[in-house]
């Protein structure tokens, strides 16, 4: 089968964001880029099945900069077979990507289209659930197991109260939570090797979908910030303060 | 302008942040119903029914609602929605799986997880774990949000509106229930709890887990919480995390045991009002937002903490 992974360049995980002094967002030169974490653990997911010989072909696809096809590099360094970038400078919307990921999907006729369940820039958690209310498939969001079951998914889903197992039939959207698997290392032969593998450039105007911004940005702030409290001597002294503070 | 409420429930109670989120759509302005979809769950419909400023409960009874299942949600509020002028969920893991779905079969674009509403079009919302805070304006003619419970207190239940039981239509599901594992507790809701102890990676154990952060939960009636990298090493299981990713919880004390204090877990609990750190690293980040730190060894500083209390 063929699966299709849609991956997000964002602000790496471990780089303090900061946001401009104009407030008209967060400070994104000079600051370090990679694949939303969530993502990488979804081409893992798809190379996975590949070397389990239930995957033939792995799709990478990104809306984005220039600069997002190094972020497909990385997958096809992991393991994906070719890359479409759909290239755009503006900002993208859950909703806008997800109506572009739909129209590759007819191209492409992938079974399974396997994503990050929230990207850690924007923290929407959107996208998968809208592209399969779009293509009318069914779902399984924040996957911790994924188990192909013929032409069924079996999914297991981190929700509130536990885990929560689900079957989807026929083509399907899983987005994936942090527990589903611990994504690789890219090997420099493999890096080498990425290089050859073929990324269709595309643009938004290609897939001739309504993509423009719903929402405005009015501001971006900084969060208020927490001051430090004390340090106590001892747990007695601690037990004595939140008596006092009336915690305890 | 009229909002229709998802409404969060186990068939048998409503969820807190439902009562949140009644807040919240109050804050919005607006006749205010709630949806509950389920399977007997007409204890949960009589119990929204009572949340103060509801105008009606629509009730929708029947075996595809029972796990709330995003298809089957999506088939029967999407036609509902001709007469509301905007949707809110708890944006608790039900929330965030259906309402999306719903968002663009409408064509709208949803705004996730917000902390205040500024008007009509005009919503607050946390981004990079909490390190921003972004204000957007919404040009979409239905307003699609999902609401953040620990910004907004629970509705009171001092309501009387009428329960409407409406149908449910016929939708072909390509989805279906398999199984579950839920954590039986009695300790308090996580998200909901009055106090909260979480322990991190430095427990090194699910059993020293179990031996040193219950029984302090236990003294103080609190909900136990755990670190990504205490849930990922297996101490504690995943419906524990707090973070960024996990849960978000703002009770008056928290307690953090053995947590170092990355962004992503600070994201999940910094609100909280009182927060004690206990961690033998001196330069722990988890100290920066701490009222009270103690930099101890937590093996024998937490047992002393908890004969303490």
């Amino acid at each position: 089968m063929k699966v299709l992974v849609p991956v997000k360049r964002v602000i790496d995980y471990n780089v303090k964001v900061r946001v401009k002094s104009d407030k008209t967002g967060v400070d994104l030169a000079n600051v370090k880029m990679s694949m939303n974490p969530f993502d990488e653990i979804s081409v893992e997911e798809a190379v996975r099945m590949k070397e389990a010989g239930t995957v033939s072909e792995i799709i990478v696809v990104s809306v984005g900069p220039q600069q997002a096809q190094e972020t497909i590099r990385t997958a096809l360094a992991m393991g994906a077979d070719r890359g479409i970038l759909v290239k755009t400078d503006e900002m993208v919307e859950p909703l806008g990507v997800a109506k572009i990921l739909a129209k590759i999907v007819a191209e492409e006729t992938p079974d399974l289209v396997i994503l990050g369940k929230q990207a850690i820039d924007d923290d929407s958690n959107q996208t998968g659930q809208m592209l399969g209310a779009i293509l009318d498939w069914p779902q399984g969001t924040f996957a911790s197991e994924v188990k192909v079951d013929g032409g069924q998914f079996h999914v297991t889903r981190e929700v509130d109260g536990g885990l929560q197992t689900v079957a989807l039939d026929g083509p399907s959207i899983v987005t994936v939570d942090l527990r589903l698997n611990e994504p690789r290392y890219a090997s420099l032969p493999n890096i080498m090797k990425a290089k050859k593998k073929p990324i269709d450039m595309k643009a938004p105007e290609d897939y001739g979908v309504d993509i423009a911004p719903r929402l405005s940005v009015i501001e971006v702030s900084e969060p208020a910030v927490r001051e430090a409290g004390e340090k106590v001597e001892d747990v007695a002294t601690l037990v004595s303060k939140l008596k006092t503070a009336g915690a305890i | 302008m009229a909002i229709l409420i998802i409404a969060d429930h186990d068939n048998t109670a409503l969820s807190d942040a439902t009562a949140k989120t009644v807040t919240a759509a109050h804050a919005f302005g607006g006749d205010v119903d709630v949806l509950v979809a389920g399977e007997g769950a007409g204890s949960v419909a009589a119990e929204a029914a009572k949340l103060s400023g509801v105008r009606k409960v629509l009730h929708a009874d029947g075996a595809i609602y029972k796990k709330q299942l995003a298809e089957a949600m999506e088939a029967l509020i999407v036609p509902l929605m001709d007469g509301y002028d905007a949707l809110f969920a708890p944006a608790t893991t039900m929330g965030k799986n259906v309402t999306p779905r719903i968002a663009a079969k409408l064509d709208v674009m949803q705004i996730s997880d917000i902390i205040e509403i500024k008007d009509s079009a005009t919503f607050v919302r946390p981004i990079y774990a909490g390190n921003a805070i972004m204000t957007v304006s919404s040009s979409d003619a239905k307003k699609i949000v999902t609401v953040r419970g620990t910004a907004f207190a629970a509705a009171s239940a001092d309501g009387s509106a009428a329960i409407e039981t409406i149908s449910a239509p016929d939708a072909a599901l390509k989805s279906s229930f398999v199984s579950e594992e839920v954590v039986k507790s009695d300790r308090p809701e996580l998200t909901a709890a009055k106090s909260v102890v979480s322990g991190g990676r430095a427990l090194g154990s699910e059993d020293e887990f179990q031996r040193l952060i219950v029984p302090l939960a236990d003294k103080l009636g609190a909900a136990v919480g755990a670190s990504r990298a205490a849930v990922d090493a297996g101490y504690a299981p995943n419906d524990y995390q707090v973070g960024q990713t996990g849960k978000i919880v703002a009770p008056e004390l928290y307690v953090a045991v053995g947590i170092s204090g990355a962004i992503q877990h600070l994201a999940g609990m910094k609100d909280s009002k009182i927060i004690v750190a206990i961690n033998k690293d001196d330069e722990a980040p988890i100290f920066q937002v701490a009222d009270y730190g103690l930099v101890a060894d937590l093996f024998s500083a937490v047992p002393e903490l908890t004969d303490a209390l």
